[in-house]
C-alpha cells in the first residue's frame, strides 16, 4: 500500500516543485474533519478579533432589570447575573483566548522555544546541556500550581507598576486590561518553551550532519545564516505541529486560572470568569445558561483544536 | 547503566535546591503577610517580631531560605498556618493517602479501557471505526472538569439524588443482604471523581497505543505469525500488543506523579480532603510551608520516577542501552 501512495505520488507532475508546507497542506486539506475543525477555530477566532463589530453588546453593558434571562430576541443567549449580554460576553471572552494563546506562542513557543531549541542543537557543547538542564527543571515543576503561585505573588505588582506607568505617560495597560494580560501570558510562556525547544533540539541535531548544512558551512556560510536559511526552514513543519497541539493546553490553562482568581482580572471578560460565576450546583439548577453557554464555547474550540492537531499530525506523517 | 542512574540520582539534589529557591523566592515576593494574617487582631509589633523569628520569617531572603532548608532536610517542614498545631508532615501524609488511592483507581480504569481502545482503533484502521473511537476520545479530552463537574453533581447528586454530593468515604463500602451476608462494594463517593479524572485521560493512552500498533503491524514478525497460522487473537496478543505497550511505558511516568500531586480542581470541587485541594487551600491563603513541601514532593517524584521508567525500558526492551542516548 505504502508504495502505491509513493507512485501515485511520483506519477502526479504537480508534485514536483512542491515545497514541504504545500505537501502537508493538500494531505491535510482531504481531512473533513481538521478542515471543520479549522473553520470552527477561525470562527470562534475571527468573532474574538473583530469582537466591537460582532458582538452585538458591549461587555461591560449592565442592565440590572433584566438579570438571569434565558435567551430571548433580544439577547440570543441570555443575560448574566448583571444583566450582562452572554453571546457579547462570550465573544470578547474569546478575544482574551486569542490575545493569551498568541501572546504565549509568539513568546514562549516561537522566541524562547525555537531561538532555544535551535542553539542548544546547533551549538552543542555546554550551551546545549545548560540548556536542557533549565528546560528540565522547569518541566519537573508542578506547573499548574507555579503558575497560580506566580500569578499571585506578581499580578498585584505588575498591576501596580502598570497604574505607576499609566499615571506617568499616555498609556493606559489598566484600563485595557493589558496589565493582568501580561503575568498570564508572561508565566504560560515559562513554562511553554521547553516542549517546543527539545522537538527543535532534536530535528536540528539530526540536520547537522546533514551534507547541505556541511556544503553551505564549506562555502563559508556564517551560523546566522546556516541557521535562518538551512535549519529554520526544514523545522518549520514541526514547529507549526508542535504550535497547533499545544494551543489548546493553552486556552485551557488562561480558564483554569482565570477561575482560580489570578488570571485575567474584571472587568476583562473571560471564559474562565464566566464559568467560574456558574460554578455552583444551585446556579446550574436555576439558570443553566449561565454556565452551558461558556461551555459551549470552551469544549468547542479546545475539541477543534484536538482534532485540527490529530489532523496536522497525520499530514505531516505523510498520511 | 549504574553510572548513569548513580549520575541522576546525584543531580536529584541539585534540581531540588534550584527548585524550592525558585518557589520560595516566588512566594516571599507575594503580596500578604503570613505573620499578620496569623497575628489576628493582636498588632504588638514585639510579637509580630517573636512570631516572624518564631516561622523563620526574619532576616533576608538568603537567611530564611537557608533556615527552611536546614530544617527541610532534616523532614521538618514546618507547621501549616491554616491548621495551626499541626505539622505538615502529619497534615500531608493522610491527604497524600486519600489522592494516592483515588489517582492510582484513576490510572487502573484509564489503562484499563485506553489501552483496548487504541488497539481496536488500530485493528479497525481503515474502517469508520477507527476515527470515530480517536475523535470521541478527544471530544472527552476537551471538557475542562470546570465545565464537567457542576452538570454532573446536579444530574447524580440533585436530580437523580442517587450519588453523594462530595467528600471522601474511602474505597470500599459494605452492602448488606437482609443484615446476614455483608457484600463488600465500592464506596458511592468514588464514582464522580473517578469519572471526571478518568474521562480526558483515555485519549492520550489510545492514540499512543494506536500509533504504536499501526507500526507494529506491519512489522514483519507480524506476518510470519499470521503465515505460521496463527489466530488472530494470538497474533494481537502475543504479537503486537507487548511490542505496542512501549510508548505508554514513557507517559506512565507523567501519570504516576499525578499520585503525588493530586488533581487541585476536582479534589477542591467535589470536597474531597486529599493533597489537591490541600495545595487549593494553602495557594489560596498564601500557606508558604504547605507549598514549599508541596513542591518538594512534586519534584522529586517526577524525577525519580521518570528515572524509574528510563531504567524500565532497558527491562522491557533489551535492546535499548540506557544512558548512551544522554551524549546525542
Amino acid at each position: 500500500m505504502t508504495t502505491a501512495v509513493a507512485e501515485t505520488l511520483q506519477r502526479r507532475p504537480d508534485n514536483e516543485g512542491v515545497s514541504q508546507g504545500q505537501l502537508v497542506w493538500n494531505r491535510l486539506r482531504r481531512k473533513r474533519l481538521a478542515m471543520i475543525s479549522l473553520v470552527v477555530i477561525l470562527l470562534i477566532y475571527g468573532a474574538g478579533i473583530f469582537a466591537p463589530l460582532v458582538a452585538p453588546y458591549s461587555y461591560r453593558e449592565t442592565d440590572l432589570d433584566r438579570p438571569r434571562e434565558g435567551p430571548s430576541v433580544d439577547h440570543l443567549l441570555g443575560t448574566d447575573i448583571l444583566g450582562r449580554d452572554m453571546l457579547s460576553r462570550a465573544i470578547y471572552s474569546a478575544r482574551t483566548t486569542v490575545v493569551i494563546t498568541a501572546a504565549v506562542v509568539v513568546s514562549g513557543s516561537l522566541v524562547l522555544g525555537v531561538g532555544l531549541g535551535l542553539l542548544a542543537g546547533y551549538r552543542g557543547g555546554r550551551v546545549d546541556s545548560v540548556l536542557m538542564r533549565v528546560g528540565d527543571i522547569f518541566a519537573g515543576l508542578p506547573a499548574i500550581m507555579m503558575l497560580i503561585l506566580i500569578n499571585a505573588a506578581l499580578g498585584d505588582r505588575v498591576r501596580t507598576l502598570s497604574r505607576w506607568v499609566d499615571d506617568h505617560s499616555f498609556t493606559d495597560f489598566v484600563g485595557t486590561g493589558a496589565a493582568s494580560y501580561l503575568t498570564v501570558f508572561g508565566a504560560l510562556a515559562l513554562f511553554e518553551w521547553v516542549g517546543m525547544a527539545r522537538i527543535i533540539r532534536a530535528q536540528v541535531l539530526q540536520l547537522r550532519e546533514r551534507d547541505f548544512i556541511l556544503a553551505a558551512r564549506a562555502t563559508g556560510a556564517s551560523p546566522m545564516r546556516i541557521i535562518s536559511r538551512h535549519l529554520l526552514p526544514n523545522v518549520s513543519n514541526l514547529v507549526i505541529l508542535a504550535i497547533s497541539v499545544s494551543l489548546g493546553g493553552i486556552a485551557g490553562t488562561e480558564i483554569f486560572l482565570t477561575w482560580f482568581g489570578v488570571g485575567v482580572q474584571p472587568p476583562s471578560p473571560s471564559f474562565g470568569t464566566m464559568l467560574f460565576e456558574a460554578g455552583s450546583v444551585r446556579t446550574f439548577q436555576a439558570h443553566p445558561h449561565l454556565l452551558l453557554v461558556p461551555s459551549g464555547f470552551v469544549v468547542a474550540l479546545l475539541f477543534s483544536f484536538a482534532l485540527l492537531g490529530e489532523g496536522l499530525n497525520d499530514a505531516v506523517r505523510g498520511r | 547503566m549504574t553510572a548513569y542512574v548513580s549520575r541522576r540520582l546525584l543531580w536529584l539534589p541539585v534540581h531540588l535546591l534550584i527548585v524550592t529557591f525558585f518557589t520560595f523566592s516566588i512566594a516571599r515576593f507575594g503580596p500578604g503577610d503570613p505573620v499578620s494574617v496569623a497575628a489576628g487582631q493582636f498588632r504588638d509589633p514585639e510579637v509580630l517580631a517573636r512570631v516572624r523569628a518564631e516561622r523563620g520569617l526574619d532576616g533576608t531572603l538568603f537567611e530564611q531560605y537557608w533556615r527552611w532548608v536546614s530544617r527541610a532536610v532534616q523532614g521538618d517542614f514546618g507547621e501549616s498556618f491554616l491548621q495551626q498545631g499541626y505539622s505538615i508532615g502529619e497534615l500531608l501524609r493522610a491527604k497524600l493517602w486519600i489522592s494516592a488511592q483515588l489517582n492510582i483507581l484513576a490510572l487502573i480504569i484509564v489503562f484499563a479501557l485506553g489501552i483496548p481502545l487504541g488497539l481496536l482503533a488500530a485493528r479497525a484502521n481503515g474502517t469508520w471505526i477507527d476515527p470515530f473511537v480517536i475523535s470521541t476520545l478527544l471530544f472527552l479530552t476537551a471538557i475542562p472538569v470546570l465545565v464537567l463537574i457542576p452538570p454532573m453533581l446536579w444530574l447524580f447528586s440533585l436530580k437523580l439524588d442517587i450519588l453523594p454530593v462530595g467528600g471522601w468515604g474511602g474505597i470500599f463500602d459494605v452492602y448488606w443482604i437482609g443484615d446476614v451476608i455483608a457484600v463488600p462494594i465500592p464506596d458511592p463517593h468514588l464514582y464522580l471523581p473517578l469519572f471526571v479524572m478518568t474521562i480526558g485521560g483515555f485519549a492520550g493512552i489510545a492514540r499512543l497505543v494506536r500509533i504504536s500498533a499501526l507500526e507494529v503491524l506491519t512489522e514483519d514478525y507480524v506476518r510470519t505469525a499470521r503465515a505460521k497460522g496463527a489466530p488472530e487473537s494470538r497474533v494481537a496478543l502475543r504479537h503486537v500488543l507487548p511490542n505496542s505497550l512501549l510508548p505508554v511505558v514513557t507517559v506512565t511516568g507523567f501519570a504516576l506523579v499525578s499520585i503525588f500531586g493530586g488533581s487541585l480542581f476536582t479534589e477542591t470541587l467535589l470536597g474531597i480532603n486529599g493533597i489537591g485541594r490541600f495545595m487549593f487551600d494553602a495557594l489560596q491563603s498564601r500557606d508558604y510551608d504547605v507549598i514549599m513541601a508541596m513542591t518538594v514532593i512534586v519534584s522529586t517524584a517526577f524525577v525519580l520516577l521518570n528515572l524509574a521508567v528510563e531504567i524500565s525500558y532497558a527491562f522491557i526492551d533489551p535492546r535499548i542501552r540506557i544512558g548512551t542516548e544522554s551524549q546525542t
